[in-house]
């Protein structure tokens, strides 16, 4: 809850009340070796540096012996350079690097269910967004979307009136854009 | 060849060059403690699995190659905690191995289990679950290559009991393939021609020498450094002797408790050539108020050191002493003259520095007479009636300071001690692993009595394995460093501090142990016990210094307070607790 919800502040108070600040989201790719104990260390070395994992998604490559993770970071009370630089650290990690979003493509599935007295307005909000009904059953229904993470946000918002009852998201995951120039590597333990 | 896991494991210690390790056996290691009967390397039995772990760090400090250890599962695991910590805050290599429940009985809460890999996963470099005794030679040659390249540290091994009893088809890999693990050892020249620039120009530089010069076996290249540009070196806790203090460049220990010129030269410098440093608080004091007209070239093997604290304005990443070669070969004039001559002028703070000397030096009292019996004065002795390349060893606190302050460091690798993790205790077992791996020099410990309380047992490992290793106790009666932050910061409200100089008698526990005890209480009884000490070689000694109780470390800079605030003396105690924010 943030502070100035609740209390009766002008707006000239309100002003001077500290509100929780927007996050700053940044988004690490990281190739890891496909080992048990790899996500471990990975969540033991954010949690004892103090940084702040927003999401994580983590699967294995198209070559099983590594995995793909895509970290989105909270990097507002931290330097991004010493995130990475620590990730790279990690003897299992074979590299790491920060995707832009200008030139990345993300994309994060949702799965809700959502009161759907009238099926017909759900899944029309659905469609909007690209997404599907997968069931639905006295009066309630499951859908699915898939879309860039500022869209599911969109696309949440536009459920919430007929009641979120469960909300599952996968957390993101992205590429680099195909004409995006590669980043400068050189990050090494 | 046909062996079981726990023989493939020592044969790839031996592979590795192990000499030495110390340990303590039990159930889960069992299968591996019986070829330790048929091994070339030596084993010292230890009391405690912590005794094991700095033991093999002070084997490590002194020798430059990595120490081993080895204990069994559970309560054994958790012992050694400690000391792979301390090696991780210090840059120690080390490799230790652990006996783990059966594969079977892993997770089901068995007899002395713990997740020990979970456990140390924040406190190692890297550590290892072997599941496949086929594994172990391989993940024995990674351990030992990630432990001793790079930035060192340590690398822990869980062996469980049924992969050590498992058999394997023996093999020793040709190399390691590590693809995650890239130390850069190699440095940008386009870096080091930016940083020759900054030491040309400077008016005012300081080298801020740190534990990577000695990592980096960099000493000789520093001292060449130094002495072409005739720059003033500061060497941290962590570098004590990495330069010689008798060195006329040789500015000593800057930080909390350093000398007034080391820490107001930084304080006051245009450039700081950070050698294999790491801006430790106890060092920067508060980072905003710290060395703020200073630019700053960042050496570290450890790219992510560069900016934690303090952004440089030169990184530099790579190995120590190829950088430092690197600027030696970028400041040496190509026309043969002298290069100090081709950089500012530098008459001005040379000559302010030397007043700071002359102005403040260390210094304490000793009162005629005897009593009360300083501890800087049991330094000084000690250091004045020892062989010139004795190797000091110290726990934490009070003791730890005075020692390197009045100590005289004139050779590298001859100062041992615990600087990041700050572990009480840790004297005594790296003093024994110390003389382990320098049977050929005099190792003394100078410790606390508090801290000698910690670990003391391991004197009996050493009476034991023949390891004479000398200790002197600066017997203050208290937990010393906590009485003066007591005093200064809490209004002289001594809470749980007061040990008694008398419980334990620790004469009586030292012969109890096979060593030699020797009581001193006053200043002129500190030589004597200093040569008789000397002269004993076939056991350890323990001298007990009774030692003034109210004697305090100075110069001071309260923790949290800017370094232009350093207290000199008593004088400056009423304004300690204004200077400090929050002590800690």
């Amino acid at each position: 809850m943030s502070g100035a919800q609740g209390t009766n502040l002008s707006p000239e108070e309100s002003a001077v009340v500290s509100l929780p600040q927007e996050p700053d989201l940044h988004i690490f790719a990281a190739i890891v070796e496909n080992k048990f104990g790899v996500l471990a260390r990975i969540a033991g070395l954010f949690s004892r540096r103090g940084f702040n994992i927003f999401s994580l998604a983590v699967a294995p490559t198209a070559d099983p012996s590594y995995s793909r993770i895509t970290i989105v970071v909270d990097v507002h009370n931290t330097d991004v350079n010493q995130i990475a630089k620590q990730l790279d650290k990690l003897v299992n990690v074979i590299n790491i690097s920060e995707l832009h979003p200008s030139d990345s493509l993300e994309r994060e599935l949702m799965l809700a269910r959502v009161g759907a007295a009238d099926l017909e307005a759900v899944t029309d909000v659905i469609s909007e967004y690209g997404g599907e009904v997968l069931d639905h059953a006295d009066g309630e229904a499951i859908v699915s979307v898939s879309a860039h993470p500022d869209r599911l946000d969109r696309c949440e918002r536009q459920l919430r009136p007929f009641g979120l009852h469960v909300l599952q998201r996968t957390g993101r995951i992205a590429l680099r854009a195909l004409d995006a120039d590669e980043p400068a590597v050189g990050m090494t333990a | 060849m046909e062996l079981t896991g726990a023989q493939a494991l020592m044969r790839s210690l031996e592979m590795s060059g192990v000499e030495v390790m110390f340990g303590l056996p039990g159930g889960a290691i069992l299968p591996v403690y019986d070829p330790v009967l048929d091994s070339s390397i030596r084993h010292v039995l230890v009391r405690h699995e912590q005794g094991a772990g700095h033991m093999a760090q002070g084997y490590a400090h002194v020798t430059g190659k990595p120490g081993v250890a080895m204990v069994t599962s559970g309560p054994a695991a958790t012992n050694i905690v400690t000391p792979l910590c301390d090696a991780f805050m210090d840059s120690i290599p080390m490799v230790v191995v652990t006996g783990q429940v059966a594969m079977s009985a892993i997770g089901s809460d068995a007899f002395q289990e713990c997740d020990t890999t979970g456990i140390t996963m924040a406190v190692t470099k890297h550590n290892y679950l072997v599941t496949d005794p086929a594994d172990i030679p391989r993940i024995v040659a990674e351990a030992f290559h990630i432990a001793t390249t790079g930035r060192p540290g340590p690398v822990l091994i869980d062996l469980p009991k049924d992969v050590s009893n498992a058999t394997m088809e023996w093999y020793w890999p040709d190399g390691v393939d590590l693809p995650g693990y890239r130390p850069r050892h190699e440095v940008d020249p386009a870096a080091i021609a930016e940083a020759a620039q900054l030491i040309r120009t400077a008016q005012r530089p300081v080298i801020y020498a740190g534990g990577g010069l000695l990592k980096a076996r960099a000493a000789e290249a520093l001292r060449e450094l130094a002495e072409m540009c005739e720059i003033h070196v500061v060497t941290t806790l962590m570098a004590r002797g990495v330069f010689p203090d008798r060195h006329p460049l040789c500015l000593g220990m800057p930080g909390m408790h350093g000398n007034y010129t080391a820490v107001t030269a930084m304080q006051q410098a245009d450039l700081l050539i950070n050698l294999g440093a790491r801006f430790d608080d106890r060092v920067t004091g508060n980072p905003a108020h710290f060395a703020p007209g200073a630019k700053v070239i960042h050496v570290d093997i450890d790219p992510a050191e560069h900016g934690k604290v303090r952004v440089p304005d030169v990184p530099i990443a790579g190995d120590a002493k190829v950088a430092v070669e690197a600027l030696i070969e970028a400041l040496r004039p190509s026309d043969g003259s002298a290069a100090a001559d081709e950089m500012a002028d530098r008459s001005a703070w040379k000559s302010t520095v030397s007043g700071w000397q002359e102005q403040y030096p260390l210094s304490y009292d000793q009162p005629s007479g005897g009593h009360p019996l300083k501890p800087q004065y049991v330094v000084e002795q000690l250091r004045d009636h020892t062989p010139d390349d004795t190797i000091v060893v110290a726990g934490v606190g009070q003791h730890q300071m005075w020692a390197s302050q009045f100590w005289q460091f004139d050779h590298p690798y001859t100062w041992v001690n615990s600087g990041g993790l700050g572990t009480m205790g840790f004297a005594v077992p790296a003093a024994i692993g110390a003389k382990v791996g320098r049977p050929d020099r005099t190792v003394w410990a100078i410790d606390g009595d508090g801290c000698f309380q910690m670990t003391a047992q391991e004197l009996i490992s050493a009476s034991a394995e023949n390891i004479p290793v000398k200790v002197g106790i600066l017997n203050n009666a208290y937990l010393g460093m906590v009485r003066q932050w007591q005093e200064l910061f809490y209004a002289e409200r001594y809470s749980e501090v007061y040990l008694s100089a008398d419980h334990p008698d620790y004469v009586g526990w030292a012969e109890a142990m096979g060593c030699v005890g020797i009581r001193v209480e006053s200043a002129e009884e500190v030589v004597p016990a200093i040569t008789k000490a000397n002269a004993v070689n076939d056991r350890p000694v323990v001298i007990d210094f009774r030692v003034d109780t109210e004697e305090k470390v100075y110069p001071m800079v309260p923790a949290g307070g800017s370094n232009d605030d350093i207290i000199l003396g008593p004088e400056g105690d009423a304004d300690a607790a204004l200077k400090g924010s929050a002590p800690s």
